[in-house]
């Protein structure tokens, strides 16, 4: 049969959010084509959350017990092997950095056509259409397949809906390539630096390169603690892999969504990576020395200024409007 | 061991990308080596240096325009041996698919021992590439690293991922896609620039390196791309200069205040 397979990420048994909205999105979609979702999840997976699956939509779910999870090369191989068996006409992916990976082997090796970064996708002609935002944004293309296509969608692109019960799970083995055992993982999702919880924070003071070095995040510190309870620091990527803020504060793609009341953005371009990690904010202040950082665009406050010259004012006026 | 550097030139990050009347990017205006391959390039050099083991050679290796040449000087004044240009009209318009496997057709003619390419490109935005590559030579591949450790014929490397940070051993030869956390790349010196030009720069044609031709370009691409259109615009922030601290603080409390948010 024609139809939409999603692979569905997991990391000790669970599965990923972003996994979970991209199968509500393909059986959205599914639904129009008048096809059917099916989902796959690689490794150790136990039936209640394998069948889970079906709740967000996907009719059937597949699993490759034996394949081994955390690298591309043996979820490809289990994927080309879907494809071959079922004749599935698109694959889709919630994204991160394993979607971009297994999507892009996919595409090369079942000759598919592929889209990276999807925002949205529609029915025209009995066919799905990509919509992806391209040059920083400032413009959607649309992408038409000629044949089969890999979406691979945005970080918090595709909502997570439940929409049926649990789905019945079906065990496959698949031979893996040759190629499945030159990729080893040895460790997973190690978390480096203090424990940190920005989740839950009603104000977040969230720190990027411009803060100049792993001293200048006391700025951060100083006006979250002017906030007072309820406020928290974060950082982007970039100065986490440079080790000037503990991995538990990253916000973005690989990191944490947030979505506080506030949100001050200090020595931030604003980056797509960071962006999607954030833009749900309620309420977004940007200080920025660059007049054209893209974090401008979607700031609802921008402050063109020097980081250490505004934060410790910024900093000593909240802590005067909150003693009087 | 040998080395072989995918590299790309882009828009210069000072000019705004627009797409050209044939549905394409503008490539008219000022461009250059595409910021995140210097990463790999150093990436390469310091592999050369580190004597942990021998490294013969490294090779940048571009498809694109004629004046493509540029970035190739600029990726050898950066520490690459000599340079491949693949130069040929029947590449433009090719997608992620066609031109991985340009590229790696380009890459067999070399059989390298390691090939390293930066995370994404500037203007394409992808992150794919290199996955691509690696499926179509049939080797191993890993994108955003952003630690590399070599022994022997396995490379230990980290990265980020979905959930903390990742460490994967794999086998060569294989694809690497590196992150700008991996290195600060060095400014080329003067000698190195003037000398760069003097480097072999092979140009090659889609005959040369065995591309068959209905596989790349537009035609030999699985998507088409167009209908472009701007996406609904947020209604515009305010916008401060900071000029006299006091007064930018000052309105900025008040925001908040409006905003019930102190």
């Amino acid at each position: 049969m024609a139809g939409i397979l999603v692979y569905a990420l997991t990391n000790e048994g669970a599965i990923n959010k972003n996994s979970l909205g991209a199968v509500s999105q393909a059986a959205k979609l599914a639904g129009e084509l008048g096809t059917e979702a099916h989902a796959v999840v690689v490794g150790n997976v136990d039936d209640a959350a394998a069948g889970s699956l079906g709740e967000y939509g996907a009719a059937k779910v597949f699993r490759a017990k034996d394949a081994p999870e955390g690298v591309s090369t043996p979820a490809v191989d289990v994927l080309a092997k879907l494809f071959a068996d079922n004749d599935y006409d698109y694959a889709i992916f919630g994204g991160g950095l394993l979607g971009f990976e297994i999507g892009a082997g996919l595409a090369a090796r079942i000759g598919a056509g592929i889209t990276a970064e999807v925002t949205g996708v529609k029915v025209e002609g009995g066919k799905l259409v990509a919509q992806r935002p391209i040059l920083g944004d400032s413009l959607i293309s649309e992408s038409n397949y000629k044949g089969k296509g890999v979406l691979i969608g945005r970080t918090n692109a595709f909502e997570a809906t439940k929409s049926g019960s649990a789905a019945s799970v079906e065990d496959i083995t698949v031979e893996l390539s040759e190629q499945a055992g030159k990729v080893r993982l040895v460790k997973r999702g190690e978390q480096r630096g203090a424990d940190i919880n920005i989740e839950d924070a009603n104000v977040l003071v969230a720190g990027g390169r411009g803060l100049g070095a792993a001293e200048g995040f006391q700025l951060a510190e100083d006006l979250a603690a002017a906030f007072g309870g309820g406020a928290a620091v974060g950082a982007t990527r970039a100065v986490v892999d440079a080790g000037w803020f503990p991995y538990a504060g990253q916000i973005g793609q690989t990191g944490k969504t947030v979505a506080p009341k506030l949100y001050v953005a200090a020595g931030i371009s604003g980056a797509i990576q960071h962006k999607v990690g954030m833009q749900g904010s309620e309420n977004i202040i940007a200080i920025n020395k660059d007049a054209n950082a893209p974090i401008f665009e979607f700031s609802d406050l921008g402050i063109v200024g020097d980081v250490q010259k505004v934060m410790p004012a910024l900093t000593e006026a909240v802590k005067a409007k909150k003693g009087s | 061991m040998k080395i072989a550097v995918l590299v790309k030139e882009v828009p210069d990050a000072a000019v705004e990308k627009r797409i050209d009347g044939s549905g394409r990017l503008d490539r008219s205006g000022e461009k250059n080596l595409n910021p995140y391959d210097t990463h790999a390039i150093e990436a390469a050099v310091q592999l050369k240096e580190g004597g942990t083991i021998p490294v013969e050679e490294i090779v940048a290796i571009t498809a694109g325009p004629a004046g493509a040449e540029r970035a190739l000087h600029k990726a050898v004044s950066l520490g690459a041996d000599r340079s491949v240009l693949l130069s040929d009209d029947a590449v433009a318009g090719s997608d992620v698919i066609a031109t991985g496997y340009a590229l790696a057709k380009l890459l067999e003619r070399e059989s390298p021992d390691l090939v390293l390419l930066g995370q994404q490109s500037d203007d394409g935005e992808n992150y794919t590439i290199g996955a691509v590559v690696g499926e179509f030579l049939g080797y191993p591949s890993l994108t955003q690293v952003v630690k590399m450790d070599i022994a022997g014929e396995t490379i230990t490397a980290e990265r980020q991922a979905e959930y903390g940070y990742d460490t994967v051993e794999i086998d060569l030869p294989a694809v690497i896609s590196v992150g700008d956390a991996i290195n600060e790349p060095r400014y080329p010196s003067l000698k190195a620039i003037m000398g760069a030009k003097k480097k072999p720069l092979e140009k090659v044609t889609i005959a040369d390196a065995g591309i068959e031709a209905d596989k790349v370009g537009a035609a030999g691409s699985r998507i088409d791309c167009g209908n472009f259109t701007e996406p609904p615009k947020k209604s515009g922030g305010t916008i401060i200069e900071d000029e006299d601290t006091s007064a930018t603080v000052e309105q900025i409390v008040a925001w908040l205040d409006e905003r019930k948010l102190i």
